[in-house]
């Protein structure tokens, strides 16, 4: 089969000046496809399991069964008038929208979609798309300033302090496959884990590769395991999603950072928030759960099978998300930065020193 | 090596040009009648009282240090990580050091109480 999609591309239409432009124009827009398409079905998803959850049918007149309310509500932003607060910072107040969004989209390039799909093959993979995220940070704290609004203000420094603090915990757990894999790129830490369940990095990677450390593999499983819930928990935060909402806590804060937005502008803060739920989902399934592989070896795995594979796995952890929103009550902000202040960092640090030791004497 | 990163930039252009247009679409479609209450910032229907940007308490400063002196840790962590096991026991040894002085300074963060929040 193809080794990447450029090859598909030139086997489709013959290899050629068209079949460079082409396959950069779909290795650049395909990840934008994909959100929007992605987003479409996640807030559909997101309002029929929260009406389930709550014993209610949820919107039901917008075509079959409600299915298009999502595209309605998107015609129904594009007609919205867009507001700027007279004493808002302008520049900052406009850019701040885009800032979020290209942090979060950015994030898309670096994601191994497939065996033959990745936006951009980087080797630093894993650290640009931690770098990339950090910038949702700044046009976070520039909607909240510029907004000139104190629920903006405060719920922009709540979600700051919350997502800097846990990229330590996620980016601690992160490094413990990195450890294991011995790199950083995101496409060749799917191709380890090739070959079934086993060699899943939750289960402490590949066994049977030179290199590895075969048997000894599996005593890493406790470890993997401690890194993935830090990871799952701080990817939680990260997103401000339930239980770590209070930027956006709407019973003291209104909308947090984008209460004074409108209209589109509106629309694309949403848009990112749901990117990024996507985002830190789909890192989770390639860092522990095998990426695009099969979790039986040989079983439905066509190269085209891994974007099923990928996308199913990353979005059962959006499902999981919007699940734990109706399950969990909201934390204070002082226990919030206690689990991750005093219990996950230290958490983080003993499980990284750790597996350094066993990858050390044992597994390599 | 540095070809690779053409994509990025080229997925940067496209979402420069999503992001405006999608902003711009409903200033384009959407109407425009603006009021002094509709442009005036919103605090729950009241006139807004005194300025937003007052002080932050220093709690808030402490902690963005602590992240900056915690995450420029783990970015020394990932080149190590990525070939400590090619070098051995040397550099585990080495990484134990750091980590462990980090960690001294951290005990002494948490005995000073800087990261109690009542």
């Amino acid at each position: 089969m193809f080794q990447d999609l450029n090859q598909f591309i030139v086997s489709l239409i013959g290899k050629g000046d068209l079949s460079d432009i082409l396959s950069v124009v779909v290795y650049s827009a395909l990840p934008l496809v994909l959100i929007l398409l992605y987003a479409l079905v996640a807030i559909l998803g997101e309002m029929k399991i929260s009406a389930w959850l709550q014993d209610r049918l949820g919107p039901m007149r917008t075509g079959p069964y409600g299915i298009l309310q999502p595209i309605a509500d998107m015609l129904k932003l594009i007609q919205k008038e867009d507001t700027t607060p007279k004493l808002a910072d302008k520049k900052l107040y406009n850019a701040a929208p885009f800032i979020v969004f290209i942090g979060s989209y950015m994030a898309f390039a670096a994601l191994p979609f497939a065996a033959m799909y990745a936006g951009a093959r980087i080797n630093t993979g894993i650290f640009y798309i931690v770098a990339v995220s950090g910038v949702v940070v700044v046009g976070i704290l520039m909607a909240g300033w510029g907004s000139n609004n104190k629920y903006a203000l405060l719920g922009s420094m709540r979600s700051v302090a919350q997502i800097v603090s846990y990229e330590i915990p996620a980016g601690l757990a992160i490094l413990s496959v990195v450890m294991i894999a011995g790199t950083m790129d995101l496409q060749t830490i799917s191709h380890l884990q090739q070959g079934g369940l086993q060699n899943w990095f939750i289960f402490g990677g590949p066994k049977s590769l030179a290199g590895f450390g075969g048997g000894y593999a599996w005593i890493l499983t406790p470890l993997m395991v401690v890194s993935f819930l830090i990871y799952i928990v701080a990817s939680l935060a990260e997103t401000n999603r339930v239980p770590f909402d209070i930027p956006e806590a709407e019973s003291e804060l209104v909308a947090g950072y984008h209460t004074e937005y409108s209209a589109m502008k509106f629309a694309l803060f949403f848009l990112a928030e749901y990117a990024n739920m996507f985002a830190v989902s789909a890192i989770a399934s390639v860092l522990f759960l095998g990426g695009w592989n099969s979790p039986i070896a040989g079983f439905l795995d066509a190269p085209w099978m891994g974007a099923i594979w990928f996308i199913g796995k990353a979005f059962s952890f959006v499902l999981i998300q919007i699940w734990i929103r109706w399950t969990l009550p909201r934390l204070r902000v002082d226990q919030l930065m206690h689990i991750c202040w005093k219990v996950m960092i230290p958490f983080g640090m003993a499980t990284v020193l750790l597996v350094g030791t066993i990858v050390t004497f044992l597994a390599h | 090596m540095l070809t690779n990163y053409i994509p990025l930039a080229l997925m940067m252009m496209v979402a420069i040009g999503f992001g405006v247009i999608m902003a711009n679409l409903s200033k384009w479609i959407g109407p425009r009648k603006p009021s002094r209450e509709k442009l005036s910032v919103y605090e729950s229907g009241m006139v807004p009282i005194g300025t937003t940007h007052e002080r932050v308490s220093v709690k808030y400063y402490i902690v963005a240090m602590l992240f900056i002196i915690f995450d420029i840790e783990i970015v020394f962590l990932y080149p190590w990580a990525v070939t400590f096991d090619k070098i051995g026991a040397f550099a585990l040894g080495e990484m134990f050091l750091f980590i462990g002085l980090l960690f001294i300074g951290y005990i002494y963060v948490v005995k000073k109480g800087a990261l109690e929040w009542d």
